[in-house]
């Protein structure tokens, strides 16, 4: 493994040299809580945020997008595509989001390849940030087996103290230290520290699913006429928050505009909640999920199971942001776990009687 | 299809329409008008029958449209029939001639027609499910000797509201095909039969195994086909369907045609029964 030493008091420096060539994207507080925004200083950077209110997710996929342009005042309108490849990057990302991308990746990749998200994607360098405490109340990225950053990183760090290690993943990682000579190469003590956080995180985690997480589609099918849709459906207020923050929604609408000289204009994409009740409506007034007990299925289907189903990886990564944002406290965890309870309630007494 | 049609695919946006002109309107009811489009280049006949394409004003919006014109007669142009139902599809119906629309596709998997051949085929299309059908229908007529039986079973709400009734003229006079038409509400020159499709079933004999059946149509109507197909006894991987859902991208993305784990805008719109079957939100 490449690695190099960053001291805490070099951040500075190292975002200077940085913003000469990139938008830098980073967690910072907001009111009482945090966000993925500009950073133009390492005063704005703040590395020990627990979690943020809408995952890093906003930068590769906005939550509004331009497709493309268009002009008709001549004879033949003119369309122009229209591509966002500033060169960006996205520092300290946690685990679990950077599982989500891995997932946005093969999504937006996998056949078609929609050229808005590859070029972003491109120009986009990923700098992951190894979690040493659990982030919130909500997250249960241990037992969704999303603790441990993917092979995706381009660098990822380390806090050991008052040095970050910094693990290269990539050419496009390397590149973020040239011109900077700050840093130093890892030494074999280093390894040592670093080894002694990676080995004394894991008891920081708990594992909240009452199952291994391999079960979960299998459950899932199992599940499609449980009384739990019933149940959240009626506690369910329709409000999309719970996919407005989630790292592994991208569900999106199209939509046109025009300038006031109704000549011109564009072509726009916009996040859009499967829990809103228009998701699925078509012409003729058909609504293929008419319930909101139907979308609650649908929406834990797609993490539990669709999404492994289609792009081979966990569709929810533990991040807790929906059971945070919920008002009726509808969570993943709790809901699978139910799930798992009525589902093999003979092996559950088991248990107990054992106990 | 190649050429100008698939620069759709290979453009820098999988989102940017080509622009093409409008070369005729055909006026089919109050609802439905035919667009006739023309191709820059000769396409080719490698699109197939059941294919989509996403239509488009600029500045109103996109829509997903059956291609209507079978591949046979799709050379210098295609035909879309549209229902005007919202936004998009009454601003197309406000377009005249010469004007342009925005063409993406096409799109998804269509009817597998070479594996049809030597059977009988039975097109069961309700309302405007006999736009898409359509494309089937006339590629199968201009490769008649292909085949065995036609049968087209088409059902429409009142007389005045049968598509293409210069082509249902034809059909009707043609030896080599059988149609039988209905409508749930006859006027006084009607004098044929009254009554949803599925009173159109008891009027015909198949071989069911030597059966391939097709149908297109509003959402309620496919249990109520379905029970008829399988009670003749046609085996559920012959009866085809083409299913609807709202589609926003077309090419896999935006997440509106998801059925179970499937997008219907990438595995459909055509899926046989055999393949939906087990899927839970499919009908
Ligand atoms: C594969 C496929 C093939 C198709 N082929 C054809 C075809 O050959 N011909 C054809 O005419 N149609 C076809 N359709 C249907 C066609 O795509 C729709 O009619 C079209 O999308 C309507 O677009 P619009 O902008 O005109 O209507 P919209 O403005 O989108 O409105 C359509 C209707 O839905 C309702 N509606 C729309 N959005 C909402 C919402 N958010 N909430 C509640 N209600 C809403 C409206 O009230 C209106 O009644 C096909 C659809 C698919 C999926
Ligand atoms: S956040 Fe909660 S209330 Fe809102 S749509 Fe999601 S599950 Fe329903
Ligand atoms: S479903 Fe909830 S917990 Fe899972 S990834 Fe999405 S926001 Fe995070
Ligand atoms: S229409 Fe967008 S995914 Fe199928």
């Amino acid at each position: 493994m490449t690695a190099k030493i960053l001291p805490k008091h070099a951040m500075q420096g190292w975002i200077e040299t940085l913003r000469e060539h990139y938008r830098i994207i980073g967690p910072k507080p907001a009111q009482s809580q945090y966000v993925f925004g500009d950073i133009h200083s390492a005063d704005d950077l703040d590395l020990s945020y627990p979690t943020s209110i809408l995952p890093p997710k906003k930068v590769l996929l906005p939550q509004r997008e331009d497709l493309f342009r268009f002009d008709s005042m001549g004879d033949t309108p003119i369309v122009e595509p229209t591509f966002d490849d500033e060169p960006t990057v996205i520092l300290g990302i946690h685990a679990c989001d950077m599982h989500s991308i891995a997932l946005l990746d093969r999504v937006f990749e996998k056949g078609t390849t929609d050229q808005h998200y590859q070029t972003r994607r491109e120009n986009t360098t990923l700098v992951s940030l190894e979690c040493t405490t659990s982030c919130s109340e909500f997250s249960f990225c241990k037992s969704m087996g999303t603790l441990s950053v993917p092979e995706n990183f381009d660098l990822h760090m380390t806090d050991l103290g008052d040095e970050y290690l910094l693990e290269i993943g990539s050419k496009k990682g390397e590149n973020l230290l040239r011109g900077f000579n700050e840093v130093r190469e890892a030494t074999d003590a280093d390894f040592e520290r670093l080894n002694k956080v990676m080995s004394e995180k894991w008891s920081h985690f708990t594992y909240r699913l009452d199952f291994d997480v391999t079960e979960l589609p299998a459950l899932l099918s199992l599940s499609y006429d449980s009384k739990v849709w019933e149940e959240l459906g009626d506690r369910c207020l329709a409000c999309g928050a719970c996919n407005i923050v989630c790292p592994t929604c991208y569900c999106f609408d199209v939509r046109d505009e025009v300038d006031f000289s109704l000549r011109s204009g564009g072509r726009f994409r916009v996040w859009d909640s499967c829990q809103l009740d228009r998701f699925a409506i078509v012409a003729g007034g058909h609504d293929f999920r008419d319930t909101r007990a139907a979308r609650q299925r649908h929406r834990f289907f797609r993490k539990g199971k669709y999404l492994t189903d289609q792009y081979g990886v966990v569709g929810c990564v533990g991040c807790g942001r929906c059971a945070q944002a919920c008002l009726v406290h509808i969570s993943p965890v709790d809901t699978f776990n139910e799930l798992h309870r009525r589902r093999v309630p003979s092996a559950a007494a088991q248990e107990e009687a054992l106990a | 299809m190649t050429n100008e049609m698939q620069m759709t695919l290979e453009a820098p946006s999988i989102y940017q329409p080509i622009m093409l002109s409008i070369l005729e309107i055909t006026p089919m009811t109050d609802l439905e008008k035919v667009f006739k489009i023309g191709l820059p280049h000769p396409m080719s006949q490698d699109h197939k029958p059941g294919q989509f394409m996403q239509i488009s004003v600029l500045g109103v919006g996109e829509a997903p449209i059956s291609i209507s014109s079978s591949p046979s007669r799709s050379k210098n142009s295609f035909e879309i029939c549209v229902r005007r139902v919202g936004a998009l599809t009454n601003a197309l119906h406000a377009l005249s001639p010469g004007d342009v629309v925005g063409v993406r596709g096409p799109f998804g998997r269509g009817f597998p027609i070479e594996r049809f051949r030597g059977k009988d085929i039975l097109f069961a299309p309700g309302g405007l499910g006999l736009a898409p059908l359509r494309s089937v229908i006339n590629e199968v007529l201009d490769d008649r000797s292909n085949y065995g039986r036609i049968i087209i079973l088409y059902g429409a709400r009142q007389p005045k509201e049968m598509l293409f009734r210069d082509e249902l003229q034809e059909w009707a006079t043609r030896e080599d095909v059988e149609l039988h038409l209905t409508v749930d509400e006859a006027d006084e020159k009607w004098k044929g039969n009254v009554g949803v499709i599925t009173t159109l079933f008891s009027k015909i004999q198949v071989s069911p195994r030597n059966t391939v059946a097709i149908t297109c149509g509003p959402p309620v109507m496919y249990r109520f086909v379905l029970m008829e197909l399988l009670g003749m006894g046609i085996p559920e991987g012959n009866i085809w369907l083409s299913l609807e859902r709202r589609m926003k991208c077309g090419v896999g993305k935006c997440g509106h045609c998801q059925m179970d784990h499937i997008y219907v805008c990438q595995d459909g719109p055509a899926f046989s029964y055999a393949e939906i079957r087990h899927l839970e939100e499919a009908l």
